[in-house]
C-alpha cells in the first residue's frame, strides 16, 4: 500500500477563492481548527479574474435600491429557475457582507459622501457593483487572504483533492496529492466544505484558468451528491478574440457600463435592433442611441442602452450577427469605447486598457477591441439547502460557483462575487456549527488505496494517450458541440466524443516522476471534466427548451412547463441519473412583490 | 504561526548560471560613472580656482552659482575647513547643494549602483561575493545619515533664494553712472533656464514632497490637509521626473559656471540681446 | 514573425540542472508561456510551471525571460527572441528551486503573516467615510498580484540574500497601504524600521523596474515610508519637539 500522511481538521476547506476563505474565516471565528486545502498558491484562485464588481443594494448613489429590486432583478436574470429562498438569503444579506469588507481592509472607490462607489452592470435596475476600479475580485481575495491568515489557519498550498472519503453516507475526509512532492496526503475532517470553483475549462476559449477543471463537482458526483442545473454555462458576451494567444481573455462588462458600445462590421450598434430584446426586458431599456449616450451622464431621466442587456442575451445578439455575416474581421463583433476619451478610459478601465495594450497590441483608447463570447461560469453545481449550504451528503457543505441554486439559468454580472461572500459565510457558519457536534468519521483505507492505484495507473499504464491530447479534444468537442446555441444534433455528437474520450482516458500514459509533474496532474484533472462534459451535455439534451444560457436551436422557446423544473444529475453506477425536480415555490410575499411589478 | 506546506528549502536555491542579462546591462552605471566623474574633476577645479567668478564688465552682474553668495574674504580665509586656510570661498558654498545631491533619493540609486554596484543593474548579480553577508544598506554610518535628507533640503532652498537673487540681478545692468536698467544679455537667459531647472529639481524633492502633504493620511480631514493635498499632488507630479531634473539641472549648473567663467576669463564675449 | 522559435529552457531542481533546447512553432500573440504550454502538451509533460489566469492577473508565472523578470503570460515571444530566434527561460532565482520553473515561495507568505492587519479604533462610526483622495494613494498599493518579481530582483534578497533582515519591497508596500489607511491605528513604524528592515533598501529603484502592474513601489511607497520613518527615529527637530509636546494623536 502507498505512503499517505494524514492530517486531522476540525473543518476542512477545499479551495482558496473567495467564497473557501470567507468560509474559512467563520470557521476560525468559530474557534474551530481549519484547514484549506488549493491546487495552487494562496491567493491565485480564479476570483482575481472577477473585475466589475460586487452587488449589493447598499443604495450609495442616490437611487431607491434595495435588497427587493435586487431579489427581483436576480430573479429575472435567472429565468425562474433559481431557489427563490437562496436569492431572498443572497439579496438580504449582500450589503453586510460588502460592508464587512472594509473593515477587513478592502478599499473600494468611494462616492462624494466618502461612500462605497456603485457602478451600473447588466441586468441590474440600479447603480448597484462595489467596485475597485476593474480589479474588484483582485481587491477581494487581498482582503479575504490578509483576514483569514491573522487567524492563523493551515494553508495547505498546492494540494490537489480527487478523492472524498465516505463512511457510509457522511463525508469523513478527502484523498489526495502534494503537488510540489506528489507525496499522496488524507485529511480528516468533521466537516468539509466545498469552495472548488466552476469548470469553464473543457472548453477551448475560455476566460477560466486551469484550475476550472471541476474537480469539486466530480468528486461530489462520485461520492453520490446530487448536481443541479448543469446545462447551465454561461458565455460572457465579450471575450477577447485577436490576436490569437489572447483568445477567451475576459473583457469586464464594465466596458459596456462606462460606455463601451457594440457595433458590427457596418458601423450599427446592433443590440438596439428590437429582433434582439426579450420580451421580459420589454420597455425597460432605451429604445435610441441618443437616450443611450445621454444616460452616461444622467441616469435617473434616462434608461440604459440595450448593451447592458443580461449576458445570455447579448451573447446571443452577438452569435446572430456574426452568423448573419455582419461580423468584424476575425469572426466576432466591436467594442468600442475610444469615444469616451483616453484619460477616462485609463482612470476608469486601467487594467483593460493595460490587458488590451500589453497582451493584445491594442490601444483601447484609440481603436475598438474584437471581442466574442467566452466561456466565463457555470450556474449548475453541486445541489445545496438554502438555509445551511449543506449538500446531499452529510457533512459536506458547498458554496461559490461550484454550489447551484442562486443563479438559475443565468447569472447576472457582479452576483458571482457577492455569492462567495454570503455563501461562503453561510457555509463556513454551519459547517462549524455540524462539526462542533460531530465527531471525526471512520476512514476506510480501501477507499484511499483505490484512489491511490487510480491516481498511480497513468506511469505503469500500457497506452499511448497523451492527457493533454485529449483535454485539447474535449475542450474543441464542447466548443463546437456545447456551445452558446445547441442543438440535439450537437450535443449528441459532443456527449458521443466525450464518451470515446471516456474511454481513451483509460489508457494514459505519463512519464516522469510524482514531482510537479503536469502531465500526471492532467490525467487525474481530465477524469473530472469527462465526467463533468457528460453531465453538462446530458442535462443540456433534456431540457428541450431555451433558458437563459441554455439556447435550443431545435426548441427556440422558453416551455412554462420547464421553467418549473431543476435537472438534477446524480450517480448510478456508470451511468448518470437525471432527476426532474420542481423549482422551490416563492414564498407567498415574494411572490406578491412580483405581482406588483408584473 | 501558520504553517504552509510549501516545503521550505530556503537553503537550497537553483545553481543557476550567474550572469544571464542581454550585454548592455551596464550602458547607464557606465554613463552615469563617467558623467559624474567629469562633473566632479570639473567642480573641484573650479572651486579651488578662487578666480574667473564673477563677471562685471559692460555694467554686467554675472555671479557663478559656484561662488554665490558672495563671502566677505576675511571670512572664508579664517574659517578653518578640514585643516584647509586659504582655500576658496566656494568651499564653504558647494557643501551645500553638494549634501543635497549626495542624500537625494535619486542620486543614492545613481550612485548605489554605478559606484558601488549594489547591483549594477537589475537583475545582475552583484561581483563581490565576499561582501553579501556584510551588506547593510541605509542602517549603518554613514549612510544612515541619508535619514536626514530633509536638512540638505532646507539648506538648498536657502541656496535657490540666493540664485533667484542673482538671475534677477543677471537682468539688471549698471550704467556708467551708477544707475541700473534692464537688459538683456546671452548670460542673463543661461542664470534663467538654470535657475528654473534647479527650482525644479529642488521642489520635486522627495523629501519636500513628504513635508508638504505626503505625511497625512487624511487630506479630506480637515482644511489644512485638503489644500496640502492640492500642493502634494502638484509636487508629485514633478517628483515624477526628479531624476530628469537632477540630470539637467546639474548640467545647468555646470554650464552656468562655465559661461561665467568663459566670458570673465574673455574666451568668448557675453552678446547684449536687449 | 518567425514561425518557429527555440526555448533554452532550465530543467533541474535544487541538486543541479541544465538548460534543454524545445523549439516550439509560433502563432500571432503568442506568449512565453503559450510555448511552455506547446512543450508540455507535444514535446515533454514533466516540464514543471506555474500559471492560472494567463491574463497578468494572478501573477503565478513569474521567471526570468533572458534574464529578467517577467510574467510569462505577458512576454510576447516576438519581443523576447533574440537574431537566432532563442529565448532563455529561467526560474527565479532568489528562491529556492523545487523543478524547472517552479521555486518555493513560501517565504513571502511567512514574511506576510508578520504583518498585522488593518486596526480601526472602534469609535469610527460604521459604515466608514473615506474620501477617493484619501484611498487613492493605497488603492495604488492594492493594485499588486503578488507574482514576488519585486521580492526576486531585489537585490538584498538576491544577491545578500538579507532575508532575515528585510520584508522585501512587497511588504513595504504592503505596509505602506497599511500605514496611509485613513482609519488604520496601528503603529507600525517600529516593525518598518527593526523586524521589516526599510533601511536595508538602498532605493536602487529594480523592483520598480520589474513590477507587471506597475506600481512606483520606490517613490509612492518606501521613499515616503523612509520618511515617515526618519520622522520618528532620526529627525532631531522633531525628536525634540515630540519630547516636548507629546506624542501626537492619531
Amino acid at each position: 500500500m502507498e505512503k499517505y500522511t494524514t492530517y486531522d481538521q476540525d473543518v476542512l476547506v477545499v479551495g482558496a477563492g473567495g467564497s473557501g476563505l470567507r468560509a474559512a474565516i467563520s470557521i476560525c471565528q468559530a474557534g474551530l481548527s481549519c484547514g484549506i486545502v488549493t491546487k495552487s498558491l494562496l491567493g491565485k484562485a480564479h476570483t482575481v479574474m472577477a473585475e466589475g464588481g460586487a452587488a449589493a443594494a447598499l443604495g450609495n448613489m442616490g437611487e431607491p435600491d434595495n435588497w427587493k429590486v435586487h431579489f427581483k432583478d436576480t430573479m429575472k436574470g435567472g429565468r425562474f429557475i433559481n431557489n427563490p429562498r437562496i436569492v431572498e438569503i443572497f439579496s438580504k444579506e449582500a450589503p453586510d457582507r460588502v460592508r464587512e469588507l472594509e473593515e477587513y481592509g478592502a478599499v473600494f472607490d468611494r462616492t462624494p459622501e466618502g461612500l462605497i462607489s456603485q457602478r451600473p452592470f447588466g441586468g441590474h435596475t440600479y447603480r448597484r457593483l462595489n467596485h475597485v476600479g476593474d480589479r474588484t475580485g483582485l481587491e477581494l481575495i487581498r482582503t479575504l487572504q490578509d483576514k483569514v491568515v491573522s487567524y492563523k489557519p493551515i494553508v495547505y498550498m498546492e494540494h490537489t483533492l480527487t478523492r472524498l472519503l465516505m463512511d457510509g453516507d457522511r463525508a469523513v475526509g478527502a484523498f489526495g496529492y502534494n503537488r510540489q512532492t506528489g507525496e499522496f496526503v488524507a485529511f480528516r475532517a468533521k466537516a468539509i466544505v466545498f469552495a472548488t470553483g466552476g469548470w469553464g475549462r473543457m472548453y477551448k476559449f475560455t476566460s477560466n484558468s486551469w484550475e476550472s477543471t471541476g474537480d469539486g463537482a466530480g468528486m461530489a458526483y462520485e461520492a453520490g451528491a446530487e448536481l443541479m442545473d448543469m446545462e447551465m454555462v454561461q458565455f460572457h458576451p465579450t471575450g477577447m478574440l485577436w490576436p490569437p494567444g489572447v483568445r477567451g481573455i475576459l473583457v469586464t462588462e464594465a466596458v459596456r457600463g462606462d460606455g463601451g458600445i457594440l457595433k458590427n462590421n457596418k458601423g450599427e450598434r446592433f443590440m438596439f435592433n428590437p429582433e434582439y430584446m426579450p420580451e421580459l426586458y420589454k420597455g425597460q431599456y432605451a429604445d435610441t442611441e441618443e437616450e443611450g449616450y445621454r444616460w452616461l451622464t444622467d441616469k435617473v431621466n434616462n434608461r440604459r442602452p440595450p448593451e447592458l442587456l443580461p449576458r445570455d442575451v447579448v451573447s446571443r445578439a452577438i452569435y446572430k450577427e456574426v452568423l448573419a455575416g455582419r461580423g468584424s474581421e476575425h469572426g466576432g463583433i466591436y467594442l468600442d469605447v475610444s469615444q469616451m476619451g483616453a484619460e477616462y478610459i485609463k482612470r476608469r478601465l486601467p487594467s483593460m486598457w493595460e490587458q488590451f495594450y500589453s497582451l493584445g497590441g491594442i490601444d483601447i483608447t484609440k481603436q475598438p477591441m474584437e471581442i466574442y463570447p467566452t466561456i466565463h461560469y457555470t450556474m449548475g453545481g453541486i445541489w445545496t439547502e438554502s438555509e445551511t449550504c449543506s449538500t446531499s451528503i452529510k457533512g459536506l457543505f458547498a458554496a461559490g460557483e461550484s454550489a447551484a441554486g442562486l443563479h438559475g439559468a443565468n447569472r447576472l454580472g457582479g452576483n458571482s462575487l457577492t455569492d462567495i461572500l454570503v455563501f461562503g459565510k453561510r457555509a463556513g457558519d454551519h459547517a462549524a456549527e455540524f462539526a462542533k457536534n460531530a465527531d471525526f468519521g471512520k476512514i476506510d483505507s480501501s477507499q484511499i488505496e483505490e484512489e491511490a492505484n487510480t491516481l498511480l495507473a497513468p506511469f505503469t499504464n500500457p497506452g499511448k494517450e497523451n492527457p493533454f491530447k485529449l483535454t485539447q479534444e474535449l475542450q474543441e468537442a464542447m466548443q463546437e458541440g456545447a456551445m452558446i446555441a445547441r442543438t440535439e444534433e450537437s450535443l449528441t455528437k459532443a456527449l458521443n466524443k466525450v464518451m470515446e474520450l471516456q474511454e481513451r482516458a483509460k489508457s494514459i500514459h505519463v512519464e516522469g516522476d510524482r514531482v510537479y509533474n503536469p502531465g500526471w496532474h492532467t490525467a487525474r484533472d481530465i477524469r473530472f471534466m469527462l465526467k463533468t462534459s457528460e453531465i453538462i451535455c446530458r442535462c443540456a439534451l433534456e431540457r428541450k427548451e431555451s433558458r437563459g444560457a441554455q439556447w435550443r436551436l431545435d426548441y427556440t422557446d422558453a416551455s412554462e412547463e420547464w421553467g418549473k423544473i431543476n435537472l438534477i444529475a446524480q450517480r448510478d453506477g456508470d451511468a448518470v441519473k437525471l432527476i426532474h425536480r420542481p423549482v422551490p415555490a416563492m414564498a407567498p410575499e415574494l411572490a406578491a412583490m412580483f405581482e406588483e411589478i408584473k | 504561526m501558520a504553517s504552509y506546506s510549501a516545503n521550505s528549502r530556503e537553503e537550497g536555491r537553483a545553481p543557476l548560471p550567474m550572469e544571464n542579462r542581454e550585454r548592455d546591462w551596464w550602458l547607464m552605471p557606465l554613463l552615469t560613472v563617467v558623467v559624474l566623474t567629469l562633473f566632479g574633476i570639473y567642480t573641484t577645479f573650479r572651486a579651488f580656482e578662487n578666480n574667473y567668478y564673477h563677471y562685471t564688465n559692460n555694467g554686467a552682474d554675472y555671479l557663478s552659482p559656484f561662488y554665490s553668495p558672495l563671502l566677505p574674504i576675511a571670512w572664508y580665509l579664517h574659517l578653518p575647513l578640514f585643516g584647509l586656510k586659504m582655500v576658496s570661498p566656494a568651499i564653504y558654498i558647494l557643501i551645500f547643494p553638494l549634501a543635497f545631491r549626495l542624500t537625494c533619493y535619486y542620486y543614492r540609486k545613481a550612485y548605489y549602483r554605478s559606484f558601488f554596484w549594489d547591483p549594477p543593474a537589475c537583475a545582475v548579480a552583484e561581483p563581490r561575493a565576499d561582501a553579501r553577508m556584510k551588506y547593510t544598506g541605509e542602517r549603518k554610518f554613514p549612510f544612515i545619515l541619508q535619514n536626514l535628507h530633509r536638512y540638505a533640503f532646507y539648506a538648498a532652498v536657502v541656496i535657490v533664494i540666493i540664485l533667484w537673487k542673482d538671475t534677477v540681478d543677471a537682468f539688471i545692468w549698471t550704467n556708467p553712472d551708477g544707475t541700473h536698467h534692464f537688459g538683456i544679455g546671452v548670460g542673463s537667459i543661461v542664470f534663467l533656464v538654470n535657475i528654473i531647472l534647479l527650482s525644479l529639481y529642488t521642489f520635486s524633492c522627495h523629501s519636500w514632497r513628504h513635508f508638504i502633504g505626503g505625511k497625512h493620511n487624511c487630506y479630506s480631514c480637515s482644511c489644512g490637509t485638503r489644500s496640502s493635498y492640492g500642493i502634494w499632488k502638484k509636487v508629485s507630479f514633478l517628483n515624477h521626473n526628479h531624476a530628469l531634473w537632477a540630470w539637467v539641472s546639474m548640467l545647468s549648473v555646470w554650464f552656468t559656471d562655465f559661461y561665467v567663467m568663459a566670458v570673465a576669463s574673455g574666451m568668448f564675449k557675453d552678446i547684449r540681446i536687449l | 514573425m518567425r514561425d518557429k522559435v527555440t526555448i533554452r529552457l532550465f530543467r533541474g531542481n535544487a541538486d543541479g540542472g541544465t538548460e534543454t533546447d524545445y523549439e516550439v512553432t509560433t502563432f500571432p500573440g503568442m506568449v512565453v508561456l503559450d510555448a511552455i504550454h506547446q512543450i508540455q502538451g507535444t514535446q515533454d509533460s514533466t516540464v514543471a510551471c506555474r500559471w492560472n489566469c494567463k491574463a497578468a492577473k494572478c501573477g503565478s508565472c513569474s521567471a526570468e525571460i533572458n534574464g529578467r523578470p517577467r510574467l510569462m503570460c505577458k512576454s510576447h515571444v516576438e519581443d523576447f527572441a533574440d537574431s537566432n530566434g532563442l529565448i532563455r527561460v529561467h526560474p527565479l532565482k532568489t528562491f529556492p528551486l523545487i523543478k524547472d520553473l517552479v521555486t518555493d515561495v513560501s517565504i513571502n507568505y511567512r514574511t506576510a503573516e508578520k504583518i498585522p492587519p488593518l486596526t480601526v479604533s472602534e469609535d469610527i462610526p460604521r459604515p466608514f467615510k473615506m474620501q477617493q483622495i484619501d484611498v487613492e494613494r493605497i488603492q495604488e498599493f492594492r493594485k499588486c498580484i503578488e507574482c514576488f518579481l519585486c521580492q526576486d530582483v531585489c537585490h538584498v534578497l538576491r544577491d545578500h540574500n538579507r532575508k532575515d533582515g528585510y520584508f522585501g519591497p512587497r511588504f513595504m508596500i504592503k505596509i505602506a497601504a497599511l500605514n496611509m489607511h485613513p482609519l488604520d491605528s496601528e503603529n507600525r513604524l517600529r516593525q518598518l524600521k527593526e523586524e521589516g528592515g526599510i533601511g536595508y533598501c538602498n532605493i536602487t529603484k529594480c523592483c520598480e523596474e520589474v513590477c507587471p502592474e506597475h506600481i512606483h513601489l520606490t517613490d509612492n511607497g518606501i521613499i515616503p515610508l523612509k520618511e515617515r520613518v526618519a520622522d520618528y527615529y532620526y529627525d532631531p527637530l522633531k525628536i525634540l519637539i515630540r519630547k516636548i509636546v507629546g506624542p501626537k494623536k492619531r
